[in-house]
């Protein structure tokens, strides 16, 4: 057992749910008890999704483990078959299901012979792999299963588009800022003259998946989800794929000189070296922004970084190459990604941590006592502890972290957005700094013309108890209300029931 | 011993009840962690469960989370699963480690799911543990195999009234006996400023409460004997009300609940009648605070509601909304128990009666994707919903107010009336005011 306050990365579960919910028409369904479906929550309140989450539960109460699940799965399946009528059904076991060990993958036969949708029982333990590692595994499992039918049926592409083309594997849902960063990936790639051939697994068709083929390569953007399925069609289909990610202005040109690479080695000779060059001086504002004057005041400040390791490392290269910021430490909560992890950052940060415990970041934190943060919405909340200014850089997020407006950490406009980050943490730290040094704003505690002035009026004990249990904000509005209103009524003192009398007034 | 008029559940047919797959969204009874916690302030909540329990109440419970709550998870891992460790252990290491850095009085162990399954024995290591650690523990199953939502609060207050002290220091029973009535205890977590409320409009009828069940500390639950009087003021409460009245031989008033100026002022004739006492301008009250509610009935009146059902909480909503000029079509409710509600049910039929409205149908476990067809159907005015729901609805053009947010709201009482219907017409006058911006759908897809 594990005392555990927060957590990082999510259960198995979720992982499925975000790869199978992203794919059009494709219903999940999960075998889980009541109230487990919390995701649907999560992606109809964060993202603002507009159609309804394709997750139903077959749930699992005290009937079930009395005497098993019995007809219910398979029913639900065949029920959801006819209702929505999709491409897929994932039968997503939970941890719940996990220990009741039912021979889910039995009922998954069982409903496809009664089925016009394909049936897959996702395969992801629970008490062995977190939310990514499930995601890029339901991903590969629901690519293998299209693929291997495909080549059954003889429907498989077999042969390449003629000019370039390209899948991006890894756009999916309640991702940190990715339907921005794919936009940012396609008008990239768009500039290289390389078709996109598909993306997935966001509003893709599992019909789609026999194309995928046709493509010259794939690209990861995030090492979390996409790393298994590009393995898979390299080894299978000889796809060579490109897992560089392009954030930051050095590593988007590392990631397109890979791309250059894998096209030439297809006797296609092209050089992006203009490209680049135009692009990381002229287009982009960040190299220049790092060069100019009002930069060199970042010059040494203390940061640290923790996040997914994408993220976290993308962002300790980018200080530390990008902008002379001394990274003290650098850190992932992916602890099954340690090796590469270290690898990456390893010569850009003083100390690689690797832990998913927030209160161990925490304390780091308030040792180290850097001038800035980035991190997840937890590091955040530690920072406003601190009061060390924090800027997001990775999930677990909230949703203020799915933004209306553009909002790319990829590519070069990525690399912009993510130069305003940086400057704008910073600057407010200098900001809160200088401010505390010459004794603050300049604003004398504003004395309350209330009414209670002019006539005194007495609050009992009980009553002014009540009112200190008002939150802060409101607190003042409140006395005043229910002082004018005691005075209105000529009552001289407050006990709990004028303060009533007064909210019921006020309403 | 239910205090009502036999010939009730005769009546109690014309309601008419339904019950569908079960195959709706709720939150899970866990939950109830994030109310409780703060309202018993010297507790400290343990879920016994695993990283889904943990992510579900991370999420659910937002902002909180980082304000040092004092709840945490137990996470179970593989090897307590596959009981290669010892839970007595286990646990020991986990209260002793809190009892060190919280020091709280009391440690509630939340049962969940997978405690179920692997039958992990809280009741049995419980007071062993408690023995050595030298401090209370109380286990509450609050899972979602056998409950939902707001029913979590409803374990852990039946198992916290078999906690009840016979005998206590702090309160000695001189007080109690100072009232003319039998002692009263009500049960229901709400927030202390309500409890403040609730309290003063009984006073006034001359009724003192002789302690609730939670009480702000939970070194100050109050003494229950034999023959005291409880009534509940929240309809989730069932298993509560049966563990006073068959292990503390307590005698339950069944009442309407107070939501709502007419629930409030049936659950205080209610009490008075058991007491033997006049109630005196309550009548005048009940108009008073409707009269102060007149512009958000002109709102409202006349409109449609649809009660998907998920917090127990439906019955008397509705009825509270009908009362002012609503037509309900349907309430969905997660658990229907007709005894507890009785007086509720009853109330609500007679309101139909005198509103002259239809009685809505109640559908318990129902059934979201047929409720959803429905709402195609009837196309109501407004639809009470969980967030899962409420975005898809509103991209189709349809008016919904989160539900949750009246379990979270203060909703009791003459004083908060106007707040229920301050969130009702929430969505009704938002939606009003941005007409000009373009039509009402959103979406392409059914």
């Amino acid at each position: 057992m594990k005392l555990a306050y927060w957590m990082y990365a999510g259960p198995a579960h979720i992982g499925t749910l975000r790869i199978s919910s992203s794919f059009k028409n494709v219903h999940a369904i999960m075998h889980a008890p009541l109230g487990d479906d919390y995701f649907n929550v999560m992606r109809s309140m964060l993202e603002r999704k507009r159609d309804f989450t394709p997750v139903t539960a077959s749930v699992v109460d005290r009937h079930v483990l009395a005497r098993g699940s019995q007809e219910k799965v398979v029913s639900n399946i065949s029920r959801k078959d006819k209702e929505e009528e999709p491409d897929l059904v994932v039968l997503t076991p939970t941890c719940t299901s996990s220990i009741l060990q039912e021979d889910l993958q039995n009922f998954v036969n069982r409903a496809s012979f009664e089925t016009k949708s394909d049936v897959l029982l996702a395969d992801v333990n629970h008490y062995r792999v977190n939310e990514m590692q499930a995601a890029d595994r339901t991903l590969e499992q629901i690519v293998q299963f299209y693929l291997k039918k495909a080549k059954k049926n003889n429907t498989i592409e077999k042969t390449r588009t003629k000019t370039p083309s390209v899948n991006i594997i890894g756009a999916f849902n309640l991702a940190f800022h990715n339907q921005h960063d794919i936009s940012e990936l396609k008008r990239l790639l768009s500039d290289l003259n390389i078709k996109i051939n598909t993306v997935i697994p966001e509003g893709a068709s599992v019909q789609e998946l026999k194309n995928l083929t046709k493509a010259w390569f794939n690209i990861v953007p995030y090492r979390e989800v996409g790393l298994l399925t590009a393995e898979y069609l390299k080894l299978n289909f000889k796809m060579p794929y490109v897992d560089v990610t392009p954030m930051g202005i050095v590593e988007t040109a590392n990631c397109i000189r890979k791309i250059q690479h894998i096209l030439n080695t297809n006797n296609l000779n092209v050089n992006f070296e203009n490209y680049i060059d135009i692009q990381t001086r002229f287009v982009s504002q960040s190299a220049w922004f790092s060069r100019s004057i009002d930069c060199q005041n970042l010059t040494g400040k203390k940061a640290i970084v923790f996040g997914d390791s994408t993220h976290s490392a993308a962002m300790t290269k980018i200080l530390t190459k990008e902008m002379g910021i001394n990274v003290v430490w650098a850190g992932t909560y992916c602890k099954y990604d340690k090796s590469w992890f270290e690898k990456e950052v390893g010569g850009m940060c003083d100390e690689v941590i690797i832990t998913d415990d927030h209160n161990l970041i925490a304390d780091l934190i308030a040792k180290v006592e850097p001038a800035v943060i980035f991190g997840t919405q937890m590091e955040r909340h530690v920072g406003k502890r601190l009061n060390i200014p924090c800027g997001v850089i990775s999930a677990p997020v909230h949703i203020q972290n799915f933004p209306l407006s553009y909002r790319p950490f990829l590519g070069y406009e990525g690399a912009n957005q993510i130069a305003d980050l940086i400057y704008n943490s910073f600057t407010l730290g200098m900001e809160d700094h200088l401010l505390e040094i010459f004794g603050g704003h300049d604003t004398k505690e504003v004395i309350n013309s209330s009414l209670s002035n002019d006539r005194h009026i007495i609050w009992d004990s009980e009553a002014k108890l009540e009112l200190a249990k008002i939150p802060g904000f409101v607190r003042g509005r409140i006395k005043r209300n229910t002082e004018k209103f005691a005075q209105q009524n000529k009552l001289q003192r407050v006990t709990l029931e004028v303060m009533y009398a007064a909210k019921e007034a006020v309403n | 011993m239910i205090i009502m008029k036999s010939e009730n559940a005769l009546e109690l047919e014309k309601i008419n009840f339904a019950c569908e797959t079960g195959n709706y969204h709720t939150f899970c009874p866990i939950s109830c962690v994030a109310w409780l916690y703060q309202k018993i302030e010297d507790s400290f909540f343990l879920v016994i469960g695993t990283k889904t329990c943990g992510y579900f109440l991370q999420n659910a419970l937002g902002v909180m989370i980082f304000a040092e709550p004092r709840y945490a998870m137990a996470e179970l891992e593989e090897g307590d699963i596959s009981a290669q460790l010892s839970d007595y252990e286990e646990l020991k290491r986990l209260c002793l480690q809190i009892k060190r850095d919280r020091d709280p009085s009391v440690i509630f162990w939340i049962g969940t799911c997978t405690t179920e399954i692997i039958k992990m024995d809280l009741e049995g290591i419980a007071p062993k543990l408690e023995a050595e650690i030298n401090l209370p523990i109380v286990v509450a199953r609050a899972n979602g195999l056998d409950y939902a939502f707001t029913q979590g609060e409803d374990t852990v207050l039946a198992a916290l009234a078999q906690h009840f002290p016979t005998k206590s220091k702090n309160y000695e029973m001189g007080d109690i006996e100072l009232t003319k009535h039998a002692p009263l205890i009500l049960f229901g977590s709400i927030p202390d400023p309500v409890v403040n409320q609730l309290s003063l409009e009984l006073k006034k009828q001359g009724i003192k409460i002789s302690g609730w069940l939670p009480s702000k500390r939970y070194t100050e639950l109050p003494v229950i004997k034999e023959g005291n009087y409880v009534c509940g003021v929240n309809p989730f409460l069932s298993r509560t009300a049966t563990t006073l009245m068959r292990r503390k031989k307590c005698k339950l008033i069944g009442a309407p609940f107070p939501i709502g100026p007419d629930g409030t002022r049936a659950w205080l004739e209610k009490i008075c009648a058991v007491f033997g006492v006049e109630p005196s301008g309550l009548k005048e009250r009940e108009e008073e605070i409707w009269e102060k509610l007149k512009f958000y009935l002109s709102l409202v009146k006349g409109k449609s509601v649809f009660f998907m059902g998920d917090n127990l909480l439906e019955i008397s909503l509705a009825r509270f909304l009908i009362r002012s000029g609503m037509m309900v079509y349907e309430i969905g409710i997660p658990y229907m128990d007709k005894r507890y509600q009785a007086a509720e049910l009853q109330l609500l039929e007679k309101t139909c009666k005198e509103q002259q409205k239809p009685i809505p149908i109640i559908i318990e476990k129902p059934d979201n994707y047929n409720q959803v067809d429905r709402i195609r159907e009837i196309h109501p005015d407004l639809v009470i919903t969980g967030m899962a729901h409420a975005n898809p609805l509103e991209a189709r053009g349809v008016n919904t107010k989160w539900s949750v947010e009246f379990t979270f709201a203060q909703i009791h009482g003459f004083t908060n009336s106007i707040d229920i219907l301050e969130l009702i017409t929430r969505p009704l006058r938002r939606n009003q005011k941005l007409e000009r911006i373009g039509g009402s759908l959103y979406t392409n897809f059914r």
